[in-house]
This record gives structure tokens, C-alpha cells and sequence, in this order.
């Protein structure tokens, strides 16, 4: 048990830690590598509750696909840093006020935070110890609301097919390669033979 | 012997912590060996194939090779390039190194015989290989140089691309075995293993894992007829020597990776008298080493793809026929009933 709490406490703190690195590193390459990090910890708590199921899908989501682009991304940025720095004095005050009135209004919304009778008899009674949580979380996903996921699902689909449809352009004068044509020439339609008489050209 | 075994040192947090330790060393030290003659196997096997003698001066046949090698690297200076970031630069061989050998925690060797039975066994596969990139990313950017940069985008979007034909074909072995864990993936296959119902499956994911892996033919983030040497073009001595092993330790562990989902694992072919009086370690060991013969015969027989060829092939032809056989495997389990733990 106390082996536990020590690596609850490690991975809180290494979280909380680089979570305010990822905003605190000048180098925006840093950041997102200490936003990695902070995945990490978050899937390690995950491991300690045992839902070994969300820790994995959230290294493989996020870190192994969605950091990756980010990365990809902030990697080609030219940014000066000492530009970057200059307005922050001036920007401080209104950005400093925004903040307050968020994290007062948080504040309120948690002290004030009740769930609904109704919502706490209706959620589930905890699996029984033998199914492991992939396979509840699969019956919640996939059988009792299969058609809520669904809809999620086309929601998404309909954002894919939007930024297909904002960023598709088609350019004039673009050689592509057709590799069924590749495979469907001939022999003759490319090659002629022909018998040249001695001392005249083709 | 008894009494050693039944000490109540062994249920403290010291017993418990050097109890795991050995099991870490006893995956490790032969893993490492095996990365080892991994290259001098390379060598040797290209060599036959090219009608050379490969590595033939140290030791009988060239067998200490490996071990000279390593220590040549090991004593070579380290060198830091002036423009790059010293940490990042630094920490990138060790993350491709560290990330080859963690997955091999939960590699089942036999029954029972595994360092860690995970739950979600195959999805801490899934996830570690595609970490990866992360390796190659940092070491591509912090080099601060245009050729390892080039190489870096390159291999961030080619495993990003053959991630997702990789990811359907886990699926469709899941839907056949109807667990994560990699122990029962073995055992669903004690009848037939699923390199056979699963066969363009099982060609799809070989491929995939050549991809993965950054191995000829998908070579392009080393191409080193257009970039040199690609990310690891800065590096020296034992930051290059982490990459090397990184690389081989991670082939290896593709090669597990095969093996357990489409080969049998640990499983003889048949269970039957000649090929179960062999111990299962052995036979896992050497589908393995079938595998890395693969690999190596690829190496030396196909050239490099181009790389609008490389994401076609990803995006246009893998996936939509991974996608495709999902849907076909679900509904003929499905349609005949055969839905494991219904």
C-alpha cells in the first residue's frame, strides 16, 4: 500500500510539474515534449486505479499519434523568442484578470457541484471482479450505447471530411503517377521493331 | 534448496524488488546477446546473398566481430555538435534504446514464463512501438542540421501512416482470440496458428513491422543516398551505439511480436512426440530468428521505395484492405457463431 501512495505522489507531482513547465519552457519544442511527459504521468495514474484499458489507449492516442503531429508541427515553427516576450508586460493585466474570473468561476462550479438523485441511482453497479474493465467498457461503448457512439462517430466523420474539403486543391500541370497504367502496358505499345535497310535511316 | 526457496526474505519489498530484478536481467542479458549476433548474422547472411564472405577476421568465422565492434564503439569520443540542444540531443538515444528493451516485459517465453501478464498485454506492444518515433523526432530535430531534420519528418510520417494499417490487423487477431492478453493470443492458436486463416493478414502485418522499424525497403529515414545517414547522421560513438542496438532490439522485438500473433509463440507446430519434446522457448526463439532471416533477405533484395509510393502503399492499399478483412472476419465469426466468450 505505501508503494502506492509513494508512486501516486511521484507521478502527481511529475505531472502537476510538467504541466506548468509546458507553459513555462521558452522553447515550444520543450513544451510539447514536457506535455508528453505529462500524458505519461496521467496514464500511469490510470495504471494505479486499474484501468490499465484507458492507460494504454491514452499512451497510444495521444502520445503515439496525436503528440507526434504536434510535434511535427511546432517543430517547423520559426518563432523568435525575444519578439515573442515583448508584449508580455502589457499583456499581463487583462490576461492576469481573465484568468482570476476563470479560476473564481471554477471555484464556485465545484463548491456548488451536487449530482442529480436521479443520476446517482442510475449509474451501474461496479462490474463483479472477474471482468476486467476492458470488457465493461466495451459492453458501456458497444452494446448499451452503441447508437450514441455511432452518432459520435459521423460527428467526427463530418469534421474529416470538412478539413479534406477545406485544404484539397487541385493543381494544373501535376505529373501523377498511375500505376495501373504502368501495369496495363504492353509490350507493343511501347517497343517497334523494325528492319533497317543498309545505308538508308528510318 | 527448499528452505532458500520458502525464506520469508522473499515476501519483503527487498526479496519481491530482486526477485523482478532477475527476471529483468534474465530478459535483458540474452536480448542483448541476441541484438549482437543479430549484426554479425546481417553481415554474414548479405554477405552469402551478395556471394561475399562477410566478417571472417576476428575469431573463428568472424564470431567475435560483434564484440569488437562494441568496444571500438565504446571507446571512440563522443562527439556534441556545436548548434544542437544538448539535452534533447543527448536523451534521444537513450529513449529509442529504453523503449526497445521495455517491451519485451510482457513477451510471453513459455507458459507462465513472462516478466510482466499484463491484461492489455498486446496493447502495450501496440503503444510502445508506436513511441518509437519519438526517438527519432527528438534526435532529428536537437541535431540542428538539415539532413537529420529531413529524415526526422520523414520517419514521424511514415510510422504514423503504418500505425493504422498495424492497428486493424491487431484488431482482427482480437476479434479470432477475444483477449488482450498476449498468453491467451498463444493458447487461442493451439489448433491451428493464425498465420494460416489470417494470411494476407499475417502478409499485411510483416510488412507493416518492416515499415515500423525504418528496415529496407522503407528505409527512407536513413536513405543514405539522398540524406546521408538521416537522424543519426550527428551521432558518434555510444549515442550512436544506443541507436544501433535500439534499432536491432526493436526488430527483435517485432519479430516477437509476429511470432506471438501469428506463428504459435512458444507452441510447436504440431503437438505431437519429436516437436513437443521441445522446450516451447526454443521454438519461439527460433521463429524469431526465421523472422530476422526475413528481414535480412528483404534487405539485400528489394531497393528502397520512393516515398510517394511509401504512403500509397500505407494509406491506398493496406488500409482499406485491413479495414475490409475486419468487416469480413467479424461477420464470418458472427455469421457461424463463433465469437470467442460470447
Amino acid at each position: 500500500m505505501i508503494l502506492q501512495a509513494l508512486a501516486f505522489y511521484l507521478f502527481a507531482f511529475v505531472a502537476v510539474a510538467s504541466g506548468v513547465m509546458v507553459i513555462a519552457s521558452r522553447n515550444p519544442v520543450h513544451s510539447v515534449l514536457f506535455l508528453i511527459l505529462a500524458f505519461f504521468n496521467g496514464a500511469g495514474l490510470f495504471v494505479l486505479m486499474g484501468a490499465e484499458f484507458l492507460a494504454m489507449i491514452l499512451v497510444l492516442v495521444y502520445v503515439g499519434a496525436v503528440a507526434v503531429l504536434f510535434l511535427f508541427v511546432v517543430m517547423m515553427l520559426d518563432i523568435n523568442y525575444v519578439e515573442m516576450r515583448k508584449g508580455f508586460l502589457q499583456y499581463l493585466p487583462v490576461g492576469g484578470l481573465i484568468g482570476l474570473i476563470l479560476l473564481v468561476e471554477l471555484t464556485f462550479v465545484a463548491g456548488a457541484w451536487v449530482a442529480a438523485p436521479a443520476a446517482v441511482a442510475s449509474i451501474p453497479i461496479a462490474p463483479p471482479e472477474q471482468v476486467h474493465n476492458t470488457r465493461a467498457l466495451g459492453n458501456v461503448i458497444y452494446t448499451d450505447y452503441i447508437y450514441l457512439f455511432q452518432a459520435a462517430g459521423l460527428v467526427l466523420l463530418v469534421a474529416m471530411v470538412g478539413a479534406i474539403v477545406l485544404t484539397l486543391r487541385q493543381r494544373e500541370g501535376v505529373r501523377r503517377q498511375s500505376i495501373a497504367r504502368q501495369i496495363g502496358r504492353k509490350r507493343g505499345d511501347s517497343i517497334e521493331l523494325k528492319d533497317v535497310p543498309r545505308g538508308s535511316g528510318v | 534448496m527448499a528452505s532458500i526457496l520458502n525464506d520469508p526474505f522473499w515476501d519483503t519489498y527487498a526479496g519481491q524488488g530482486a526477485i523482478i530484478l532477475a527476471q529483468i536481467l534474465a530478459v535483458l542479458v540474452p536480448l542483448l546477446l541476441a541484438v549482437a549476433y543479430l549484426t554479425y548474422a546481417e553481415r554474414k547472411v548479405i554477405g552469402a546473398m551478395q556471394l561475399r564472405k562477410g566478417p571472417n577476421v576476428v575469431g573463428w568465422f568472424g564470431l567475435l566481430q560483434p564484440i569488437a565492434d562494441a568496444a571500438k564503439l565504446l571507446f571512440k569520443e563522443t562527439i556534441l555538435p556545436a548548434g544542437a540542444n544538448r539535452v534533447i540531443f543527448v536523451a534521444a538515444p537513450m529513449v529509442t534504446f529504453v523503449l526497445a528493451m521495455i517491451g519485451w516485459a510482457v513477451i510471453p517465453f513459455g507458459e507462465g514464463l513472462v516478466v510482466s501478464d499484463l491484461n492489455v498485454g498486446i496493447l502495450y506492444l501496440f503503444a510502445i512501438s508506436s513511441l518509437g518515433v519519438y526517438g527519432v523526432i527528438m534526435s532529428g530535430w536537437a541535431s540542428n542540421s538539415k539532413y537529420p531534420f529531413l529524415g526526422a519528418l520523414r520517419s514521424a510520417a511514415q510510422m504514423v501512416s503504418y500505425e493504422v494499417s498495424m492497428g486493424f490487423v491487431i484488431i482482427t487477431v482480437l476479434i479470432c482470440v477475444g483477449s488482450l492478453n498476449l498468453t491467451d493470443i498463444v493458447m487461442a492458436q493451439k489448433t491451428v496458428w493464425f498465420c494460416v486463416p489470417l494470411l494476407p493478414m499475417f502478409v499485411i502485418f510483416f510488412i507493416s513491422t518492416l515499415a515500423e522499424t525504418n528496415r529496407s525497403p522503407f528505409d527512407l529515414p536513413e536513405g543514405e543516398s539522398e540524406i546521408v545517414a538521416g537522424f543519426f547522421l550527428e551521432y558518434s560513438s555510444m549515442t550512436f551505439a544506443l541507436f544501433f542496438l535500439g534499432e536491432y532490439a526493436s526488430m527483435l522485438l517485432m519479430g516477437a511480436m509476429t511470432s506471438i500473433l501469428f506463428l504459435g509463440g512458444w507452441l510447436p507446430p504440431l503437438d505431437i512426440a519429436p516437436f513437443n519434446w521441445i522446450p516451447g522457448p526454443v521454438w519461439l526463439f527460433g521463429k524469431i530468428a526465421a523472422c530476422m532471416f526475413v528481414f535480412l533477405w528483404v534487405r539485400a533484395t528489394f531497393p528502397r521505395y520512393r516515398y510517394d509510393q511509401l504512403m500509397r502503399l500505407g494509406w491506398k492499399v493496406f488500409l482499406p484492405f485491413s479495414l475490409l478483412w475486419v468487416v469480413l472476419t467479424a461477420g464470418f465469426l458472427f455469421a457461424f457463431d463463433l465469437v470467442p466468450n460470447r
